[in-house]
């Protein structure tokens, strides 16, 4: 298995008329993926790369069966298309949009719990690269050729950063079970403390990373849950050692703005609950190899 | 985006927060005629700059008369004040002139996104006037927090639950918790990202007064809010931030001599700290985004050369929507048309990299490439080191 993204995924894509929507459509196509279909309202009945287009997601999903989203939608709209996805029995839905309101996400947060927890549409994002399981599919815009299969899950807050995690674990052999990326934003849709959970029950995945960043407390958070539930061998990174106090790093969710956000106190958050902490961001790959060899794992696929 | 005191208790009297009566001026002229119009017999004048801690930074000064508002003005206007959270400093070009409060007592009071709870948080001390930060160090028991369901926005109960906590009279219950409402009000309905005020005065006659304010508000919703917008005021910002980000670009200025063009925010905080462990120091980082062109890309190289520090430009690109060949024009484009007076250093991985890469090598131009991060920041420091010893020596 694999978390929340598998080959049997019938994926909708909210957007999908839109440039860039269609560009990424595209590529999940080529990567394999189930695309079953397109929301773009006002542009029901056409069709875009072969694929239906439908005006609300609800039309959608009874025409397609479709139960994963991918949203393109511009930041205006964005927290709307997410909660229609949430309200049309999406069960699991990626936002890409950067630039959505921080208002705008409280309110899709709330919205989402007044879904009983068995009915409630898991989100990750916004401002994010993307999910992929590795040789099954990919819901994201991430470039698929880096990701080799295998059992090292990958939970990260960048996207870029998380390309560097997947090619440092390529070029030592070791593949990836699933990589989420969980966005930059101040309030995201899922935590690492939510895929970390998913991961400890995953029989798929040996050993997991996580690339955190300097400010917000949700390292933190998933630190607690590793020194408690983890049962999982954990290796990290927290990028922004050099990065200055209060200085704004490109997107509002890397502000230092409390006591435990910085990097460096970070890496002792994460040290002390047992997660191993690459030195530097050049050998996360090299890290998790040390782990796995020490933990008697190869990381190979069975 | 922050704006100006004066700005925020603008906004704040719209929604019926008491504030004392001020006028803003651009000139030590306008000052004294702002202080007559006031009327009175002391005011304070204020250095109006994108900065806390402009007191003991010597950027506020109580006056006695005319002549005096407008020397203190000249002499607060044109200078670069250096306070504990700006230590390269801020320049003065407006002042704000103030009728003078008779306090009884300083309350401090603040809303502020809250990304634990995931939703807004109002907090109050007893306990004004005094940074927050070491408020929190100091006497953490001293500050009263209050999570406010967005649903149902900021409560009556819990903003009286707050004025009651603060220790306020009995009779000042009513006007201080709608004073936090509308608080609460302006801070929502204008997508505000932070809200201070500090001090919350209490005057001898028992009234509440926003003596100090300021707020900040969240980038991405300033396309639904154009009158803040229009707040902006660019001379408090570092203008090589300001260059990037009229062309689209996310820039950021360091102190450092390595200039560094990147995708991504965690991919260049990444490369930042390799830079810092290989021995550099980074000079600023530019963000190109995704699905950047060439010629895009080439804007990103005037920007970031336009930084005079700059000894040697570190392109790290681990392309996912971005394309390698078109960061490689982009590159080659820039040698073609701007001076390029610095080593270039060049990482490129991901989509299209072996285009990419052909394009750097068939240009033939003085580029040092690298295959990896760390190899790329050893390059970069390499080159710094080099460039270092060329101008000193």
């Amino acid at each position: 298995m694999a978390i929340l993204l598998t080959e049997e995924s019938r994926v909708l894509v909210q957007g999908i008329t839109g440039r860039i929507g269609q560009f990424h459509t595209e590529e999940m196509l080529a990567y394999g993926t189930q695309v079953v279909g397109g929301v773009t309202p006002g542009k029901g009945g056409e069709t875009v790369l072969g694929v239906p287009v439908f005006d609300t997601v609800k039309d959608a999903v009874a025409q397609t069966g479709a139960n994963a989203s991918i949203v393109f939608v511009p930041p205006p709209f964005a927290a709307d298309a997410i909660m229609e996805a949430a309200d049309s029995g999406i069960r699991y839905c990626v936002c890409i949009t950067d630039g959505i309101p921080t208002q705008d996400m409280m309110r899709v947060k709330r919205y989402l719990l007044r879904y009983p927890a068995a009915d409630r549409m898991r989100l990750t994002g916004p401002n994010c690269a993307g999910t992929i399981s590795p040789g099954r599919a990919m819901l994201g815009i991430m470039p698929g050729h880096i990701y080799q299969p295998g059992r090292i899950g990958i939970i990260g807050r960048s996207g870029t950063l998380g390309y560097e995690a997947a090619a440092q674990l390529k070029a030592l052999g070791l593949g990836v079970s699933t990589s989420v990326g969980i966005g930059g934003d101040p309030v995201n849709g899922s935590s690492f403390r939510d895929i970390l959970e998913l991961f400890a029950q995953d029989s798929a995945t040996d050993v997991v990373v996580m690339i955190g960043e300097i400010g917000g407390p949700q390292e933190a958070e998933g630190a607690r849950f590793v020194a408690e539930h983890m049962g999982k061998p954990v290796v990290a990174y927290i990028a922004g050692l050099a990065a200055p106090k209060g200085r704004k790093m490109g997107h509002a969710g890397a502000i230092v703005s409390a006591a435990g956000e910085s990097a460096q106190e970070k890496v002792e958050i994460l040290t002390a609950a047992g997660i191993t902490v690459a030195e530097n961001p050049s050998v996360m790959g090299a890290t998790v190899a040390q782990v796995l060899t020490s933990h008697g794992l190869t990381g190979a696929v069975a | 985006m922050d704006i100006h005191e004066y700005q925020a208790k603008e906004l704040l009297a719209g929604y019926g927060i008491p504030v004392p009566r001020g006028g803003v001026a651009y000139s030590p002229e306008q000052a004294a005629y702002r202080c007559t119009a006031i009327g009175g017999s002391a005011w304070v004048v204020k250095a109006q700059i994108h900065s806390g801690g402009r007191g003991e930074a010597g950027g506020v000064k109580i006056c006695h008369s005319d002549h005096e508002v407008e020397d203190a003005a000249n002499g607060l206007f044109g200078k670069r004040l250096v306070t504990r959270q700006v230590p390269a400093g801020k320049c003065v070009y407006r002042v704000f002139v103030e009728e003078t409060v008779d306090i009884k007592q300083e309350l401090y009071f603040a809303i502020v996104l809250d990304r634990a709870a995931e939703t807004i948080s109002v907090i109050g001390s007893a306990q004004g006037g005094m940074e927050i930060e070491e408020l929190a160090e100091s006497d953490p028991d001293a500050l009263v927090r209050v999570t406010v369901e967005p649903a149902v926005g900021f409560l009556e109960f819990q903003a009286r639950e707050l004025a009651f906590a603060l220790g306020l009279a009995p009779s000042q219950i009513a006007k201080s918790s709608q004073l936090f409402r509308a608080a609460y009000r302006a801070f929502r309905d204008l997508d505000a990202a932070l809200l201070e005020i500090n001090p919350l005065a209490v005057t001898a006659e028992g009234d509440l007064v926003a003596l100090d304010a300021k707020m900040s508000f969240d980038d991405n919703a300033l396309f639904r809010r154009p009158d803040v917008a229009e707040l902006r005021d660019r001379s408090q910002e570092d203008p090589r931030e300001s260059h990037a980000a009229d062309r689209g670009l996310a820039y950021v200025g360091l102190d450092g001599d390595i200039g560094c063009m990147i995708n991504g925010a965690g991919l260049a905080m990444a490369t930042l700290d390799m830079i810092k462990i290989s021995g550099g120091e980074p000079a600023n980082f530019l963000d190109i985004g995704g699905g950047a062109s060439p010629e895009r890309v080439l804007k990103a190289f005037r920007a970031v050369l336009r930084d005079e520090k700059v000894k040697v430009l570190l392109v790290n690109i681990f392309a996912g929507i971005n394309r390698c060949d078109w960061v490689a024009q982009g590159i080659v484009d820039a040698f073609d048309q701007l001076d390029v007076a610095v080593p270039v250093v060049v990482r490129l991985a991901g989509t299209h990299v072996d285009e990419g890469q052909r394009i750097i090598r068939d240009s033939r131009l003085p580029i040092v490439t690298a295959d990896t991060l760390a190899e790329a920041a050893e390059q970069a420091v390499a080159s710094a080191a080099v460039a270092r010893r060329t101008t000193t020596g």
